[in-house]
C-alpha cells in the first residue's frame, strides 16, 4: 500500500537561499507525523509547499496518488489536504461560525456542513458558547482552535497544523495538544509542524528533525522522545 | 446627584464635600425644567420676525410664520422639547429615546444654538450689523441659549482621569490634559443600552418603515431645494446636531432593527420614496441635482463592490463609467461620433455595460496579481491612461474614435416607448421636465446596482469576496481562487460603472475625457466616488447612497467655496478617519473592528437598505 503522502527529494527556494534542501519523507494514512526542529529550520516552508503556497524548487509530492506539483493552493483543498496555517490566520472579523463555513467553501452538502459544525463545536465547547462572535475578539488559544476546527470543515484526508502551540499559554497548549490526540484516536491522518518537541513526540507516530532545511533523524515518536542527542538538544536537557 | 458630578469625590468619602458647580451651570434640579423652557420658546420665538426687512433671503419679517432658517430652528426647538418631555417619562412620548434621553438632549440644544445663531450672524453681516435684528431674534438667542444651559446642567457620570504625568515633557502634559477634557466631554454623551422594543404587529412596523421613509423624503427634498447658501448651511448644521440627537436617543438603531426585518419593503419604500421625488418639484431646476446624485450614487455602489466587499482599493473607479459613457454615446446616433449608428437604448446600456466589463477585465487580469498599495498605484495609473487614451483618439495623435478634447457631443435624447426623454410631460397635474425623465431611468439602473449589489454579497461568491478581502491567504488554504474571485469583483463592480455611464452620457448630451479624472473639483471622479464609499460606510448599501448625496450636494450648493472645496474635502476626511472610521453608516462588522478598545459602540446599524 502506497502511504497517502509521500515527499521525495523536496527543494524549496527563497530567491538564492534554499530553505528547504531536499526531504524526503511518508505519512500513512491514519498516523500522526511530526516535523521538529528550531526556528528557520524549513518546517513552515515545507507545510506551505504542501498546500501549493510556495512552488518547490525540485522534487516530488504525491499525495493519494497524485502529484501536487502542479496543483495551485485553491485546488489542493479539493483534494483533501487542509492546512491550519502557522501564526492561525482566522477571519477576525467574521464571526466563529461564518469562519466555519468558510472552511466548508467547497463542500455543498449544506446538511453535511450543519453536521460537521457541530462536530466542530463538540470537540471545541468554547466555540459553540461563542458561534454568533467576532474571531477576533477570541483569545489566542482559542483562535488556534478556531483555526483547527475550520480546517477540518473540508473534510481532509490529511490534515497539516503548522505550530498550533505557538504563543500559547502552558494550559492552553495542553488543552490543544489533548484536541490533537483526540482527532488522532477518531482516525484523521495529521502532519504536525512544532517547536514544543516533547509534546509532539510524544502523541507522533512518527517524527523526524529538521536542522537548517534537511531532515537530520527520524524515527518513531517514542525513539526520538528517549533519543539522547534530541533530549539534549531539544528539549533541554544536559 | 451632585457627587455623582465627580468621581474622585464620591470614592474618596473623606474629602466629600459637594463639588463644586462647573461653570456656566444651574442646579442639577433645574438642569430639566429649563431644557423643557429653552426648548417650547425656541418653537415659539421662530414665529417671531427676526429682521425689519426682506433682504435677507427667506423673509424672516412676518409674525405668527416661520420662514427660511426659521424652520430649521423650530424643529431644532421641538426636538428638544421632545426629548426633554420624554425624559420626565410622560407617556407616549418615552419611546422617544429608547437609549436614555440626556445625550439626545444636548445634540438637539447644540443644533438649535448653532442654528439660531449662525442664522443671526449671517443677517448681520449680510445687512452690516446687528441693528437690522428685530426683539424676535434676540428671543431666539436667549431661548437656544437657555436650553443649551438647560442641558449643560444635566448631571452626567463622569469618566475616570488620571493627572498628566509631572516627569513629562510640557507638551505631553497638555496632550494628556487635553485628552482628559476630551474624554470628560464625550462621558456627557454616553448613552445607556436600549431599552427592550415593545412587540409591535408586523403592519405597524411596516407603517414606521413608511413613515421613516416619507419623513427622509421630505429631508432630502428640502436639502436640495434650499435656494440660497445660508439656508443650505444652516441645513447641514440642523440636520447634522439633529441626526446625532435621533441616533443617541436610539431612534436610528430602532429604525434600522426594522428596516432590517423587512427589508423588501423598505427596498421597495425607499425606491417608492425616491421616485416621489420628482413629483415635488413644480419645475426641473432641482431634478438635474437629483439625477446627478443618482449618477454619483450608484456609481459609488457599483465601487463600494471592488472596495468594500472585495477590499480591492481601486482608484481609477471613474474610467469604467467613461468606458460605459463613451461606448453609450459611440452607438447613440451622435453627429460627432465617428461610426455613425443609432441603436435603441437598451442595446446601447448593454454596449456601455460589457465595454466597461471588458475593460474591467483587460485591467483587472494583469493588476490583480498586486495586492494592496500597488494595486492602487497600478489602478491610479490605468484610470490615467483611460483618460489620456481617449485624448489621444482624436485623428491627429490616433485614430479618430473619440473626438479628442472636444468629446461627443449632441447625443441624442432617448426615445422609449414612444416616451421622448427631452420633451416636459405632464403625469396627473405634474410637470415632469427633460431631467426628471432621466431621473426615472437612473432610479431603475439604481434599482438594478442595489438588487444586484445585495445578491451578490449575500451570495457564495460574497463570501469568498470578505474572507479575500480579511484574509488572503487563509482565503486560498480554505479553497478559495483568490485571483478569479477578485477578477470578478472586478469585472462586475465595472459593469456596474457601465450601466450608469450609459445613462450619464445622455443625461450630459455631451462626454469628454475631462469629466474622468482621479480628482476634480466636480464629482463624479474616482477620488469623491472613493471618499463617497468611505464617507458613506464600506460594505454597506445605503451607505455610499447616503455618502455620495452628500458629497454631491454640498459642492452643488455651496458654490462659493469651490475655490477651497478639495481643501475641504481633504480636511472632512480627515476627521472622519479621526472620529468615525467606519464611515456614517456603519457595517457591523466594521464597527468591531474599529472600536475594539473603547466601550460598545453606541449605535450599531445593521447593513443593508
Amino acid at each position: 500500500m502506497t502511504a497517502l503522502l509521500e515527499v521525495e527529494d523536496l527543494r524549496v527556494a527563497y530567491g538564492k537561499i534554499e530553505a528547504v534542501k531536499g526531504i524526503s519523507f511518508k505519512v500513512e494514512e491514519g498516523e500522526v507525523v511530526t516535523l521538529i526542529g528550531t526556528n528557520g529550520a524549513g518546517k513552515t516552508t515545507t507545510l506551505r509547499t504542501l498546500s501549493g503556497l510556495i512552488k518547490p524548487l525540485a522534487g516530488q509530492i504525491k499525495f493519494n496518488g497524485k502529484s501536487l506539483r502542479r496543483v495551485p493552493a485553491h485546488q489542493v483543498v479539493s483534494l483533501g489536504l487542509a492546512h491550519s496555517p502557522e501564526g492561525r490566520h482566522i477571519f477576525p472579523r467574521m464571526t466563529i461560525e461564518d469562519n466555519l463555513r468558510l472552511g466548508a467553501f467547497l463542500r455543498k452538502d449544506s446538511d453535511g456542513i450543519n453536521k460537521d459544525i457541530q462536530r466542530a463545536y463538540d470537540l471545541f465547547p468554547i466555540l459553540g458558547e461563542r458561534r454568533k462572535q467576532a474571531a477576533g475578539t477570541l483569545s489566542g488559544g482559542e483562535q488556534q482552535m478556531l483555526a483547527m476546527g475550520r480546517a477540518l470543515m473540508s473534510q481532509p484526508k490529511l490534515l497539516m497544523l503548522d505550530e498550533p502551540s505557538m504563543g500559547l499559554s502552558p494550559i492552553m497548549m495542553q488543552k490543544i495538544m489533548a484536541t490533537i490526540t483526540e482527532l488522532r484516536e477518531q482516525g484523521t491522518t495529521i502532519l504536525l509542524v512544532e517547536q514544543n518537541a516533547q509534546a509532539a513526540l510524544s502523541l507522533a507516530n512518527h517524527a523526524h528533525v529538521m536542522e537548517i532545511g534537511s531532515i537530520v533523524l527520524s524515527g518513531t515518536g517514542q525513539d526520538l522522545l528517549h533519543d539522547d542527542s534530541v533530549r539534549k538538544a531539544y528539549l533541554g536537557e544536559d | 446627584m451632585t457627587t455623582t458630578q465627580n468621581t474622585t469625590t464620591a470614592t474618596t468619602p473623606a474629602q466629600a464635600t459637594p463639588s463644586p458647580r462647573r461653570p456656566l451651570t444651574l442646579p442639577t434640579t433645574a438642569a430639566r425644567p429649563t431644557a423643557v423652557a429653552g426648548g417650547a420658546l425656541t418653537v415659539v420665538s421662530a414665529f417671531l420676525a427676526w429682521t425689519w426687512t426682506a433682504a435677507f433671503p427667506g423673509d424672516l419679517t412676518v409674525y405668527g410664520y416661520p420662514g427660511g432658517l426659521q424652520w430649521l430652528v423650530l424643529v431644532s426647538g421641538a426636538l428638544l422639547t421632545l426629548f426633554s418631555l420624554s425624559s420626565y417619562g410622560i407617556k407616549g412620548l418615552t419611546w422617544l429615546t429608547p437609549q436614555g434621553a440626556d445625550a439626545a438632549m444636548r445634540l438637539a440644544a447644540y443644533a438649535g444654538l448653532a442654528t439660531a445663531w449662525f442664522t443671526m450672524i449671517a443677517i448681520s453681516v449680510q445687512l452690516g450689523g446687528f441693528a437690522n435684528l428685530e426683539p424676535g431674534a434676540y428671543v431666539a438667542l436667549v431661548a437656544t441659549l437657555i436650553g443649551w444651559l438647560g442641558t449643560r446642567s444635566l448631571p452626567y457620570e463622569r469618566p475616570e482621569t488620571t493627572p498628566a504625568d509631572p516627569e513629562d515633557s510640557a507638551f505631553g502634559r497638555f496632550k494628556h490634559t487635553l485628552g482628559n477634557h476630551w474624554s470628560v466631554y464625550k462621558g456627557a454623551f454616553a448613552t445607556s443600552p436600549a431599552r427592550p422594543a415593545k412587540k409591535l404587529p408586523s403592519y405597524a412596523e411596516i407603517l414606521i418603515v413608511v413613515v421613516v421613509l416619507a419623513l427622509g423624503l421630505v429631508v432630502f427634498t428640502y436639502g436640495i431645494t434650499t435656494e440660497y447658501d445660508e439656508l443650505f448651511i444652516g441645513f447641514l448644521i440642523t440636520a447634522g446636531f439633529g441626526f446625532g440627537a435621533i441616533g443617541k436617543a436610539g431612534l436610528i438603531q430602532r429604525v434600522s432593527t426594522l428596516t432590517a426585518r423587512h427589508r423588501n419593503v423598505t427596498l421597495a419604500g425607499a425606491f417608492a420614496a425616491a421616485a416621489a421625488f420628482p413629483f415635488t418639484q413644480s419645475d426641473d431646476q432641482y431634478a438635474t441635482i437629483g439625477v446627478n446624485i443618482l449618477i454619483f450614487a450608484t456609481v459609488a455602489l457599483g465601487l463600494n463592490i471592488v472596495v468594500g466587499l472585495a477590499g480591492l482599493l481601486d482608484l481609477g473607479y471613474v474610467a469604467f463609467l467613461g468606458v460605459g459613457a463613451y461606448a453609450a454615446a459611440l452607438v447613440s446616433g451622435s453627429p460627432t461620433s465617428p461610426f455613425g449608428i443609432h441603436l435603441p437604448f437598451w442595446q446601447a446600456i448593454l454596449v456601455g455595460a460589457v465595454a466597461s466589463m471588458i475593460f474591467g477585465v483587460l485591467i483587472g487580469a494583469p493588476t490583480l496579481r498586486l495586492r494592496g498599495d500597488y494595486l492602487a498605484i497600478v489602478t491610479l495609473g490605468f484610470g490615467e491612461i483611460f483618460r489620456i487614451g481617449v485624448l489621444n483618439l482624436d485623428g491627429t495623435s490616433g485614430p479618430d474614435v473619440t473626438n479628442g478634447s472636444n468629446g461627443i457631443s449632441s447625443i441624442p435624447n432617448l426615445n422609449l416607448f414612444g416616451f421622448d426623454f427631452g420633451a416636459t410631460h405632464s403625469i396627473a397635474g405634474f410637470t415632469i421636465g427633460r431631467f426628471a425623465n432621466y431621473f426615472f431611468l437612473m432610479l431603475l439602473v439604481t434599482l438594478i446596482v442595489v438588487v444586484v449589489f445585495r445578491r451578490s454579497a449575500e451570495s457564495r461568491i460574497g463570501r469568498a469576496w470578505v474572507a479575500i478581502r480579511e484574509d488572503e491567504t487563509a482565503a486560498e488554504a480554505m479553497g478559495i481562487n483568490g485571483f478569479r474571485t477578485k477578477l470578478i469583483a472586478f469585472a462586475l463592480g465595472a459593469t456596474l460603472a457601465g450601466l450608469a455611464g450609459a445613462v450619464q452620457a445622455h443625461v450630459t448630451y455631451t462626454v469628454t475625457p475631462e469629466q474622468y479624472q482621479f480628482a476634480h473639483a466636480v464629482p463624479p471622479n474616482s477620488a469623491f466616488l472613493l471618499a463617497a464609499v468611505v464617507l458613506g460606510g464600506m460594505g454597506t448599501i445605503s451607505g455610499p447612497l447616503v455618502g455620495g448625496a452628500l458629497l454631491f450636494l454640498i459642492p452643488a450648493k455651496l458654490q462659493f467655496m469651490s475655490d477651497y472645496q478639495l481643501f475641504a474635502f481633504g480636511l472632512a476626511l480627515v476627521l472622519l478617519m479621526r472620529f468615525r472610521p467606519e464611515g456614517l453608516i456603519a457595517n457591523r462588522r466594521q464597527q468591531l473592528e474599529f472600536h475594539e478598545k473603547e466601550e460598545a459602540p453606541a449605535t450599531l446599524t445593521k447593513a443593508g437598505a
